[in-house]
């Protein structure tokens, strides 16, 4: 293969795929957390166990938790597509995708959450009782500063989906690595393109559960 | 002052399968600045009844007063400020992992809205006052256990409380480092007046620190007084046991003379409270 050749015809392509494909995942990345945080919190605190209990609550919102997981993703980015349209004015390209991808990710990103919060040992919840915190203090000062590290591991899993779902937008119009590789690769046959889109994807899920890895290990004041 | 009258707590009440009774009818009165010691096995209640103190756990029935008010229904920010008056220490110290030495101990200054440079100040005196100055920039795990307790204790203190709880707050330490930590908190005790509400299930750290003891068995208080004289002329069956000199069997019901063998245990477990109850009954 003649690389020269390769990357004069197809490097400009490549390139851009490669922006929007990470531009798509940071931002679905970001508002999937400003919207599962707060879920993830409240799935938390109102179990019957938790530090707010309220039943109805939590059967609540765990329904649309699970309604949100169980949905697969390829077919919740075509049935949205009037919503997407409603918040976006458009269901193509990047802002396109990033609609049903943070509507996808945000249940994914409550139970991530939820799963960091549950890993707090209860006791630590009652000291910070004892000394009179409030609820809201609990949540922000205890529950989730204590969690910052499982958070960070838990952010870089919830990324690395949402490559791969970002690859599968793409495959309705919204641009990306994932499009360049079903455009060329699958229905025109060129075997070098899909290759090279994989083996970018590849590099970039490594480099994120790097940084993932080693920011989850800096933060992490247990066992040193 | 503490007051506990008629407490009662049950969990499941309304479930006759799991219904549970943790605490039945305990009175207790418990002065200010004294050490008082809350001696029982696991699964007698005794968690549950210092927890109902600071109301970490609500009564069933009966009613809490501490100096003078009945603090039983006490919710939102009446509730955050009875708190800030009692601090407590755990068994397993429960130290915030992600904050340094000195930010567990500013933790409570923090939310009580006090400022960042006086929390931070008293928090450094604190620490001088538990010998732990030099390791406020350190976090909880490059402590020892025994270190750990006394960061616990010196947040217990931060918002200068009048009580202190203690739950079998040296039950996971070894024995040098338990006497360093009760003589900590006799310190804390003489020194700041402070209230001293201890449970425990050792009754050597009950005779070593402890003015007045009560002996709780099944959720009930069998036996109260002077530690000496409980000490010395236990009454209840489950106090004889604590003090390895007769055996009971799991409902706290006694079963006849030690054989062999619980004698032998009693001798390794209980030697100098045997020796000392022996004494007592023979005077």
């Amino acid at each position: 293969m003649d690389f020269n050749a390769f990357f004069a015809q197809y490097g400009a392509l490549l390139a851009q795929g490669t922006w929007d494909t990470i531009v798509m995942t940071v931002l679905s990345t970001l508002f999937a957390y400003v919207l599962g945080i707060p879920l993830g919190v409240l799935v938390t605190i109102t179990a019957d166990d938790g530090l707010w209990p309220h039943k109805a609550c939590n059967r609540i919102l765990g329904w649309i938790v699970n309604i949100g997981r169980s949905i697969p993703f390829i077919i919740l980015l075509v049935a949205i597509i009037p919503f997407t349209r409603f918040v976006v004015g458009t269901s193509l390209g990047v802002p396109g995708a990033i609609v049903p991808l943070v509507v996808s990710a945000a249940p994914f990103v409550a139970r991530m959450v939820e799963q960091s919060l549950r890993e707090i040992d209860g006791s630590l919840i009652e000291a910070a009782q004892s000394m009179g915190a409030s609820t809201w203090q609990i949540v922000w000062k205890v529950y989730l500063k204590e969690s910052v590290p499982s958070l960070v591991r838990g952010a870089s899993i919830v990324f690395i989906t949402l490559f791969g779902y970002a690859a599968m937008a793409g495959t309705v119009g919204a641009g990306g690595l994932g499009d360049i590789a079903i455009r060329y690769g699958y229905q025109r046959y060129q075997t070098d393109v899909m290759i090279v889109t994989i083996i970018i994807l590849i590099v970039l899920v490594q480099i994120v559960q790097s940084i993932g890895d080693v920011t989850a290990r800096k933060l992490d004041k247990r066992n040193r | 002052m503490i007051k506990i009258e008629h407490l009662y707590k049950t969990y499941h009440a309304d479930d006759p399968e799991r219904r549970h009774e943790a605490l039945k009818d305990i009175n207790l009165t418990i002065d200010d600045g004294e050490v008082y010691g809350i001696i029982g096995e696991s699964g007698a209640g005794k968690s549950t009844l210092v927890r109902n103190i600071n109301l970490l756990e609500r009564p069933t029935e009966g009613t809490i007063v501490i100096d003078g008010k009945d603090v039983t229904d006490y919710k939102g920010k009446q509730l955050l400020d009875l708190r800030k008056n009692i601090g407590m220490i755990f068994q397993h110290f429960s130290l915030f992992a992600q904050r340094t030495v000195l930010g567990n101990v500013m933790f409570p200054m923090e939310v009580q809205g006090k400022k960042k440079d006086e929390a931070e100040k008293r928090a450094l005196e604190l620490l001088d006052m538990v010998g732990l100055a030099d390791r406020a920039e350190n976090y909880p795990s490059q402590l020892s256990g025994g270190q750990q307790q006394r960061v616990a204790i010196a947040r217990a203190l931060a918002n200068e409380p009048t009580i202190m709880l203690c739950d079998e707050a040296t039950s996971a330490l070894d024995t040098m480092t338990t006497k360093q930590i009760l003589k900590l908190l006799h310190r804390v005790n003489k020194e700041l007046g402070v209230t001293i509400v201890l449970i425990t299930h050792s009754m050597t750290v009950a005779e070593a620190i402890c003015d007045r003891v009560a002996v709780i068995e099944n959720g009930s208080i069998v036996e109260e007084g002077p530690t000496k004289e409980v000490f010395a002329n236990p009454q209840s069956h489950m106090a004889r046991a604590l003090l390895g000199l007769e055996d009971v069997d799991e409902d706290g019901r006694p079963v006849g003379e030690l054989d062999e063998f619980d004698a032998e245990m009693s001798r390794e477990f209980a030697a100098p409270h045997a020796a000392s109850a022996a004494e007592g009954k023979a005077e």
